[in-house]
């Protein structure tokens, strides 16, 4: 607690973009490389304003693409560089090979997402299609709530990032527009200094140099191709205890830490409503009026999305009669669509839980979702659960078929 | 009677009107000049295909009454290659801001260039990456402000005439949104040009360059835009300028008659099977 004192913050009015761009600047990163898209822009131009005003010492790279912005920040990182960027949709898809390099690589870089849809048709509005897609490229993917959640996940990103025991890169995700572009009160810390007493600068990974010559990423044949691939999935391991465990020290260093799930009213309700991102604020919202209308539901958000946190879903899913899950994107050909749906059943049924699971498809392509469509959707969920009904396909909440 | 609202109003998606396009923006400039070309020629209107990608360029498919694809950021080029090579009766045209064109599509226009494919490529060169608020491109000239170059860009930009003229385009030419007229000739040259042609439009964008770089209204861009654009005629590529401060050469720079990429490919095709005869 001594620490706590010590730590000073200024309470500015930020949009959870500006909020990224603070965390950058705080964990004083030597190089930003990006390339414009909506929603993610402001995050860049905020960080190219520091460093033209002298408050960021750090490089920024203009790059051409969004394929050249993840691969310019290899580089970096590969030479030791504290090295971030930020994205959004399409940009991200176009990462989508580079976003493989940097975790292959071990790279301890850190990227905010304003996640948005997916072309074609074009969107530039809000959901999760272009995050989710990045399920499989090993990296470690945090989901915030708020833009003071963003802050503080942008610094516990780079010590997840860069501990040792784990040395992949991060990113840090949160909804494009209803949170990119909206503002919110966020605390920064009011010196870079005391950010850097939690995420020290040091190079824990292996960099390239000239003088002791070395060559990363070179060709793997069969005979070592499969180890090399299986360490990754031994720093996922390890990163779902280290993710928890920056949770922490940043709680006892900064005093705010949020866990893996963060949850309301979930013990001793009728059901509970499991989501990302922030349309958990709608649902804390509907409390109310999901209550006047005499259902018990507990609401429950999803910080961590790679390395799954099965524990703690487990743990949710134990103390619930039925989960509702909420999805904002689309897993195209299969009958139960919602990424976070799909993981959470895997994981119950591996375990042999066998409670309903209510999978709504909302938000697609920012589709309003206000309370009332929360209300209602609690409802209808808690009358199949009294029916003692169970659903075999995601409910596409709200389309006009 | 039924009110005809502009005499060209059959190649406009009446519709779609108002444009997302900002007052004083010179994107509108070119799309009247380039469907004036189109009426003049009296190219059938269902033999034309725009390709865009993003950018407040690319919007240009929503607004004209042409079929048309609105595509992903830098990949218009090679769309209309594909259109191209499946309908070589059509004339495919692109159309794409200088971000779309020259940096994250900048490999396409190379090698479209290059191969001398039968595509027409329209580049609305503003300066910036307008749609997302003002970023700095890499037209940027030196001594102007974006947003993420407060203090001025950090490279020298491109010129985009020298680049496609050195890649191999047989028609290159810069016009700006101050010569409408002469911008209509250029098209006309263009869409009956065989091979590869690439027309460079400097224009204004007032709402993102303008307040950036201190002009308090439209006009007063346009006027500066006006000013150092200096028609040159009978001059090559090289012998061109792109400075805010002095001059960015206006004018006809390549016209220049080489085989097509599909005659090209078409030859080697013949070549080949005729070749193969012999054998047997």
């Amino acid at each position: 607690m001594e620490e706590l004192t010590k730590v000073e913050w200024v309470r500015l009015p930020l949009s959870t973009n500006y909020a990224v761009a603070y965390a950058a600047k705080d964990a004083d990163i030597d190089i930003v490389s990006a390339y414009p898209i909506t929603p993610q822009t402001t995050v860049v131009e905020k960080l190219s304003e520091f460093i033209a005003n002298g408050e960021l010492k750090a490089q920024m790279i203009h790059v051409e693409s969004e394929h050249s912005a993840l691969s310019a920040a290899i580089g970096a990182s590969a030479m030791g560089a504290r090295a971030f960027t930020a994205t959004a949709s399409q940009g991200l898809e176009l990462m989508h090979e580079v976003l493989h390099i940097a975790s292959g690589l071990r790279l301890p870089i850190v990227m905010s997402v304003a996640a948005r849809a997916l072309s074609a048709p074009i969107s530039i509005w809000g959901d999760y299609t272009d995050l989710m897609n990045t399920r499989d490229t090993s990296w470690v993917v945090l989901i915030a709530g708020s833009a003071q959640e963003a802050y503080d996940s942008v610094l516990q990103a780079y010590k997840i990032a860069e501990d040792s025991r784990v040395l992949l890169p991060v990113m840090v995700g949160y909804d494009g527009f209803l949170m990119s572009h909206t503002y919110e009160p966020v605390s920064v810390l009011a010196n870079s200094g005391a950010a850097l007493r939690y995420i020290p600068k040091k190079v824990t990974w292996a960099t390239l140099n000239p003088e002791r010559p070395i060559t990363v990423g070179a060709m793997a044949n069969p005979d070592w191709y499969y180890e090399i691939k299986y360490q990754q999935v031994e720093a996922m391991k390890a990163a779902y205890e280290v993710v928890k465990e920056a949770d922490a020290e940043y709680g006892r260093t900064f005093g705010r830490s949020y866990g893996i799930i963060e949850e309301t009213d979930t013990d001793g309700s009728d059901l509970n409503v499991l989501t990302y991102g922030g349309i958990y604020g709608t649902l804390l919202e509907s409390s109310e009026i999901i209550r006047k209308n005499g259902i018990k539901a507990g609401f429950a958000r999803l910080r961590l999305f790679r390395p799954f946190p099965y524990e703690e879903v487990l743990k949710l899913a134990e103390k619930s009669s039925a989960l509702v899950v909420l999805d904002r994107a689309i897993t195209y050909g299969m009958p139960i669509a919602g990424p976070l749906a799909r993981e959470v059943i895997s994981v119950l049924y591996s375990h042999g839980i066998n409670i309903p699971v209510y999978n709504f498809i909302v938000g697609i392509g920012q589709r309003s979702f206000t309370e009332n469509d929360a209300l209602k959707v609690v409802s209808a969920s808690f009358e199949m659960l009294k029916r003692g009904q169970k659903i075999d396909e995601s409910i596409y909440w709200g389309v006009r078929e | 009677m039924e009110l005809e609202l502009h005499p060209l109003e059959k190649y406009i998606r009446t519709e779609k009107m108002p444009t997302t396009w900002c007052p004083g923006c010179g994107i509108g400039t070119e799309a009247q000049a380039f469907i004036r070309a189109v009426d003049e020629l009296k190219i059938d209107p269902k033999k034309i295909v725009i390709v865009s990608g993003i950018g407040c360029t690319g919007r240009m498919p929503h607004y004209l009454r042409f079929d048309g694809a609105h595509v992903l950021h830098g990949r218009a080029i090679p769309v209309a290659i594909g259109i191209k090579l499946a309908r070589p009766d059509l004339k495919v045209v692109v159309w794409g801001g200088d971000g779309d064109i020259l940096s994250i599509g900048g490999n396409h226009l190379i090698h479209a260039a290059r191969r001398n494919a039968d595509i027409t490529v329209i580049m609305n060169n503003n300066f910036i990456y307008g749609l997302t608020g003002g970023q700095v491109a890499p037209t940027t000239p030196k001594d102007t402000l974006t947003y993420t170059s407060p203090y001025g860009p950090d490279s020298k930009p491109f010129d985009a005439v020298k680049i496609a003229a050195a890649a191999g385009a047989t028609y290159v030419a810069r016009w700006s949104t101050a010569y409408p007229v002469l911008l209509k000739e250029s098209f006309k040259k263009a869409l009956q040009h065989r091979g590869f042609s690439f027309i460079e439009i400097i224009s204004q964008c007032p709402e993102i360059f303008g307040r950036i770089n201190g002009f308090k209204d439209p006009y007063g861009l346009y006027q500066k835009i006006r000013k150092i654009g200096q028609i040159r005629r009978g001059i090559g590529p090289f012998e061109t300028k792109y400075d805010w401060n002095e001059e960015i050469t206006l004018g006809e720079f390549v016209n220049k008659d080489e085989p097509t990429y599909l005659e090209q490919l078409s030859q080697i095709i013949k070549e080949a099977q005729e070749s193969g005869q012999d054998e047997a």
